[in-house]
């Protein structure tokens, strides 16, 4: 209980919001596709983060969830829940074939290749627009309905948008602290010396790696049914990347961290907005500034200098 | 069937000799710092775009191409200066972030500058085209294939006949043997990222007169340089050399043979697959695991 003090506090914080900040337009808004974002870097940073393994195709996973409920519930008009499940199997199922000979790759190639996959998959949803509507995109893609209660408004996407979050740090924090996680951490650590000690790496690292490829499909798909609309662009490379810059922002191998660094770069671009054509100038600014001044990320970084400054004043006092 | 595949040919060595120079960029840049610069395509662009924008001037097309690399050399020097060097002792996925970085600020850079617009530039010398064996070659692809040529040799004989070639070999070799036989480093990399840089640029002001240019069209290219260095083997400049010629020939003939709209599909999926064979690229020696 008292491990887990940080996420109590941390899972309550998120669910009074919106009652501090009444009607909130940045808050369940941008909140919103916050959080979205938050629950992506956390599982990349499971995969990544914790057992130093290099993911550029995330984005392409959390495409083929929300085309998955895009495509079954406006054209099969499947129930969005059976299409959200359909989506998990065809992620499961393309991840899992490709896991094993991806992840026997190192470094540079292993970053090429799942670049590469990333790619190949966004060129599916644009080029194969009997399926997908190409370039254009799928609109109209109906509510969610739990049960009679049908969730639309921004307010209870953010309270949806929560709970997923709130799930997925409670189940990263539990991994992690488990056999499982611990191995994880021996991988990073020196995959021989984790195969010495008896880990079987090449099942735990394509674990590991369908788990995350799933985890970001089901927020896909619930994508879907938030926005009603989605087109290739929300999926494509640069989002890969931004996701990576987001949990090394944040901290690598920090669930907070992952949380801080989507919700810095998810709302920085409403900030910098003002600046117009200079917004791209600034962003990459700050983007390599945060890496020269704090190369372990903000989250790190920003508790570092906090700690630092509470330690000078209590030096005074002495 | 025969002259087609021969047209598809040419046109996939053209692409392919700037898949090439910025492969060589990447790898130069890699070997020398062990870091995957992601803005080497926001070379190539700035590259173009700055030799688009000074031939405008109504300036001499050969003044405006050497004034576009002299400027993006220049860039690609206070980019290692201002961010690569002050990052020292920062992880390598730390530094790759910076590159990132770097590129979205080109990008943003080339954006205030020159607009949103694609821009086209004119070709070297006309547009009659030249016949030979049924197929028709633009002397822009003379032009692409034959300073490729020039700028591969005169490298390899810097890095294998100059002192100060065999200096950043040194550096890329061995960082910390070089430094206490008595090497620069710190100014090996300067001059490496400045390399790299003004080859990224030449490759961009090739291309713009047959593929336009536009402020984010750097992005896609740096992707295909680093596949092409990654199917030679990361950090073999030759291999890097033929796998940018290999991507350019088969990208050319896949699309003309089957569809172009699955061109950059296939090269990735070609990838793939040779990274499944072959995990260490077509001319990379594998190496043994050190524990």
């Amino acid at each position: 209980m008292k491990r887990r003090a940080g996420f109590f506090v941390f899972a309550t914080v998120l669910l009074i919001l919106p009652l501090i900040f009444k009607d909130s337009y940045f808050l369940t808004v941008t909140g919103t596709t916050a959080l979205f974002n938050a629950c992506l870097a956390i599982s990349l940073n499971l995969f990544m983060g914790f057992s130093g393994q290099v993911s550029l195709c995330h984005a392409a996973f959390y495409g083929i969830g929300a085309y998955s409920n895009a495509v079954f519930t406006t054209t099969y008009h499947f129930n969005p829940w059976i299409s959200t499940i359909a989506g998990l199997f065809i992620t499961g199922s393309i991840s899992f074939i490709l896991a094993r000979p991806i992840l026997k790759l190192k470094g540079h190639y292993l970053a090429m290749a799942t670049l590469g996959l990333g790619i190949i998959i966004h060129i599916f949803f644009v080029q194969a627009d009997n399926i997908t509507k190409g370039p254009d995109g799928i609109s109209g893609i109906p509510n969610l309905m739990f049960g009679k209660i049908n969730i639309k408004g921004d307010a209870t996407w953010y309270y949806m948008a929560s709970l997923l979050t709130i799930f997925y740090t409670w189940l990263s924090l539990n991994l992690l602290d488990s056999r499982t996680g611990r191995a994880l951490k021996a991988i990073h650590d020196g995959e021989t010396g984790a195969q010495v000690s008896g880990i079987d790496t090449d099942k735990l690292k394509a674990d590991v790696f369908v788990l995350t490829a799933m985890m970001a499909s089901l927020a896909g798909s619930l994508l879907a049914h938030k926005e009603g609309f989605i087109s290739p662009e929300s999926f494509n490379l640069q989002f890969s990347v931004e996701l990576l810059t987001m949990i090394v922002i944040g901290g690598l191998g920090s669930i907070f961290g992952s949380l801080f660094g989507a919700v810095f770069l998810t709302s920085l671009p409403e900030f910098l907005s003002k600046f117009e054509d200079f917004e791209m100038l600034v962003y990459g600014l700050i983007l390599i500034a945060t890496m020269i001044f704090m190369p372990q990320g903000l989250y790190v970084g920003i508790s570092r200098f906090f700690t630092g400054i509470l330690k000078k004043l209590i030096k005074k006092d002495e | 069937m025969l002259q087609n595949i021969f047209q598809f040919l040419i046109t996939g060595l053209t692409v392919g000799s700037t898949y090439a120079l910025i492969a060589l960029g990447f790898t130069l840049i890699f070997n020398v710092s062990h870091v995957v610069n992601f803005a080497q395509g926001e070379f190539v662009m700035l590259g173009a775009m700055a030799a688009i924008f000074f031939s405008g001037l109504k300036m001499p097309l050969f003044l405006a191409i050497i004034l576009a690399i002299i400027l993006t050399t220049f860039i690609g020097i206070l980019f290692e200066k201002f961010a690569i060097e002050r990052a020292k002792g920062a992880s390598l996925t730390s530094l790759i972030i910076i590159t990132i970085g770097a590129s979205i600020f080109f990008r943003g850079l080339a954006l205030v500058l020159w607009g949103k617009n694609t821009l086209s530039f004119q070709h070297f010398s006309g547009e009659n085209p030249i016949r030979f064996l049924g197929a028709t070659i633009l002397p822009q692809h003379l032009w692409i294939i034959s300073l490729t040529a020039i700028v591969v040799t005169v490298l390899a004989y810097f890095f294998s006949k100059t002192l100060f070639g065999k200096a950043i070999l040194a550096c890329s070799y061995n960082n910390k043997a070089s430094k206490l036989i008595g090497i620069n480093v710190n100014l090996m990399l300067v001059v490496s990222y400045g390399i790299s840089a003004g080859i990224g640029a030449l490759a961009g002001a090739l291309i713009a007169p047959i593929s336009y240019m536009s402020y984010d069209a750097g992005t896609m290219l740096g992707l295909k340089g680093f596949c092409a260095a990654i199917l030679g083997g990361m950090g073999n400049s030759f291999g890097s050399v033929l796998g940018g010629l290999i991507l350019g020939v088969v990208e050319s003939m896949t699309s003309g043979i089957f569809s172009s709209a699955y061109k950059d599909a296939v090269s990735f999926i070609i990838l793939l697959l040779l990274l499944f064979v072959r995990p260490q690229g077509l001319f990379g020696k594998g190496v043994s695991e050190r524990v």
